[in-house]
């Protein structure tokens, strides 16, 4: 996939999401209470914590799938506000990968690719083809570029809806549980891809329980709980000296569970 | 008492016969384009998210399921002169016909529409496409491809309605039979006729829906 990736580009200082002070509620329940979150360029999230914690909220909060009622969020220097000039702007700067592929079933690997590049970016299909074919390859998937979703392995569907993401040309990816829904076989095929993705110097925030991935990759590892960080740390101290409670009842049922 | 069988005026009707085949097939044709649009445009204003519209989508449908067609198509056949719009029966046919089908396109296609998974619209927007794009390249396909079949029966009764035209006196098989009855008092041979080019008209329309599915309605799926 890659063959300059012996030496990782360093995450910078520059802020490529910022979160300050985000609330977000469904109904009379908080899901998000004030969340403070600045990511650098180039840095590795990985996001952890139990069911419910509100791990998928806060991601989905960046690129706006979900409305949120207090504080403010900043992708690339855009402030995210309620108008769909800015809710356009931080989407084509802001990819996303799902536990459920959601791939479109109607059509083919290579037009799932090249749909939004020709239709927001207005690229024309020559160029979104040949981009696509060039990130399938990436994600070594360019030979089944002809067929249907439903004709693909989860592995293999995972890896095209990450070179979906990756062909409008996004600045950050965001990965929601990617490998939870896949055959145990097909876990490695996608981090590997994700990993990869990750020495190329993409900002990633990935919500994941795959701790081999996160040891790997993480500049930090976030902890999740009722909506709240509860903690945050490198990988190295995450795991080896949580300092609250909850992450180390939350650590030992993870690690129990593997 | 004994019914001999005369199929003469049926022989001697059958090139207007077969030509008014023709106008109920363009009548279910007219009928069933400006269905298709009145429904996919209705599910699209009914889900705009704006309440008035919501609200007079579903008026449309209730008011439109909930009366006879035969009332529906003398209403806009009498009350379209009464607006100053003069149309002739054909017209006034195809209109009534599309409003009927679409009334009841809006509800089959709504149904459809809600079966596909809000993954897939997530997975459009967070793509930056806007709502719009995201109902036409994304959710519509695979809604129509749920609900083809109730669709196309839907259609086909469509078609089988054209013949309450013949009430407005519109082009189509069954008042063309009917002249040809009237005339020659032969009603059990001309509605036997009748009958089965309705019964051919179906058949035939369904072969062709069949062939739309595996042309445009197809992909594998799980
Ligand atoms: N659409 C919704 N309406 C109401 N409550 C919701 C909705 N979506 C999420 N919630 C609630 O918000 C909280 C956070 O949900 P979220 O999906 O972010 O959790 P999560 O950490 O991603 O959990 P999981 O590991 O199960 O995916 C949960 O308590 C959930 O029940
Ligand atoms: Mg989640």
């Amino acid at each position: 996939m890659t063959n300059h990736a012996t030496t990782p580009p360093a995450a910078t200082d520059t802020p490529m999401i910022v979160m300050e002070s985000v609330e977000k509620w469904y109904g009379g329940f908080k899901a998000l209470t004030g969340i403070n979150l600045s990511v650098r360029a180039g840095e590795k999230i990985v996001l952890c914590g139990p069911s419910g914690s509100g791990k998928s909220t806060l991601i989905r909060c960046i690129n706006h799938l979900e409305a949120y009622e207090k504080g403010a969020i900043r992708v690339d220097g855009i402030t995210l506000g309620d108008d769909s000039s800015t809710i356009d702007a931080v989407r084509r700067e802001v990819g996303m990968v799902f536990q459920n592929f959601n791939l479109f079933p109607h059509l083919t690997v290579l037009q799932n690719c090249t749909l939004a590049p020709m239709r927001t970016l207005r690229q024309g299909r020559k160029e979104a083809e040949a981009t696509a074919r060039r990130l399938l390859d990436r994600v070594k998937i360019l030979e089944q570029a002809d067929k249907y979703p439903a004709q693909l392995s989860g592995g293999q569907q995972q890896r095209v809806a990450i070179a979906r993401a990756l062909c409008m040309g996004p600045k950050v990816m965001l990965f929601d549980e990617p490998t939870s829904a896949l055959d145990p076989e097909m876990v490695k095929e996608v981090l590997d891809t994700m990993v990869a993705l990750a020495e190329e110097g993409m900002t990633m925030i990935c919500v994941t329980h795959e701790m081999g991935f996160a040891r790997q990759v993480a500049d930090r590892v976030i902890f999740m709980a009722s909506g709240e960080i509860v903690e945050e740390a490198p990988p190295e101290v995450f795991f080896s000296k949580p300092s609250h409670a909850r992450t180390k009842q939350f650590l030992g049922e993870i690690l129990r569970g593997h | 008492m004994n019914y001999t069988l005369d199929f003469l005026p049926v022989i001697d009707g059958l090139p207007s016969l077969l030509a008014a085949c023709l106008g109920t097939l363009g009548l279910a044709l007219g009928g069933m384009i400006l269905a298709i649009i009145i429904g996919v445009g209705g599910v699209m204003l009914r889900d705009s998210g704006i309440r008035q519209v919501r609200w007079l989508v579903i008026a449309f449908v209730e008011l439109i399921r909930n009366t006879p067609f035969l009332v529906q198509i003398y209403f806009i056949y009498f009350a379209l002169p009464l607006a100053g719009i003069r149309l002739d029966p054909t017209p006034t046919a195809i209109i009534a016909l599309g409003i009927n089908g679409g009334a009841y396109a809006i509800e089959i296609i709504r149904g459809g529409v809600q079966s596909i998974g809000k993954g897939q619209i997530e997975a459009g927007l967070a793509l930056g496409l806007h709502k719009t794009q995201v109902f036409r390249l994304i959710v519509l396909k695979p809604a129509l491809r749920a609900i083809y079949p109730s669709l196309t029966s839907q259609f086909i009764l469509l078609t089988l309605t054209t013949s309450v035209a013949s009430a407005i006196a519109a082009y189509e098989l069954t008042s063309v039979a009917q002249r040809i009855e009237s005339d020659s008092f032969r009603s059990f041979e001309v509605y036997g006729a009748v009958t089965l080019f309705y019964l051919v008209m179906s058949w035939l329309l369904m072969r062709i829906f069949g062939l739309i599915q595996s042309r445009y309605l197809s992909y594998p799926v799980k």
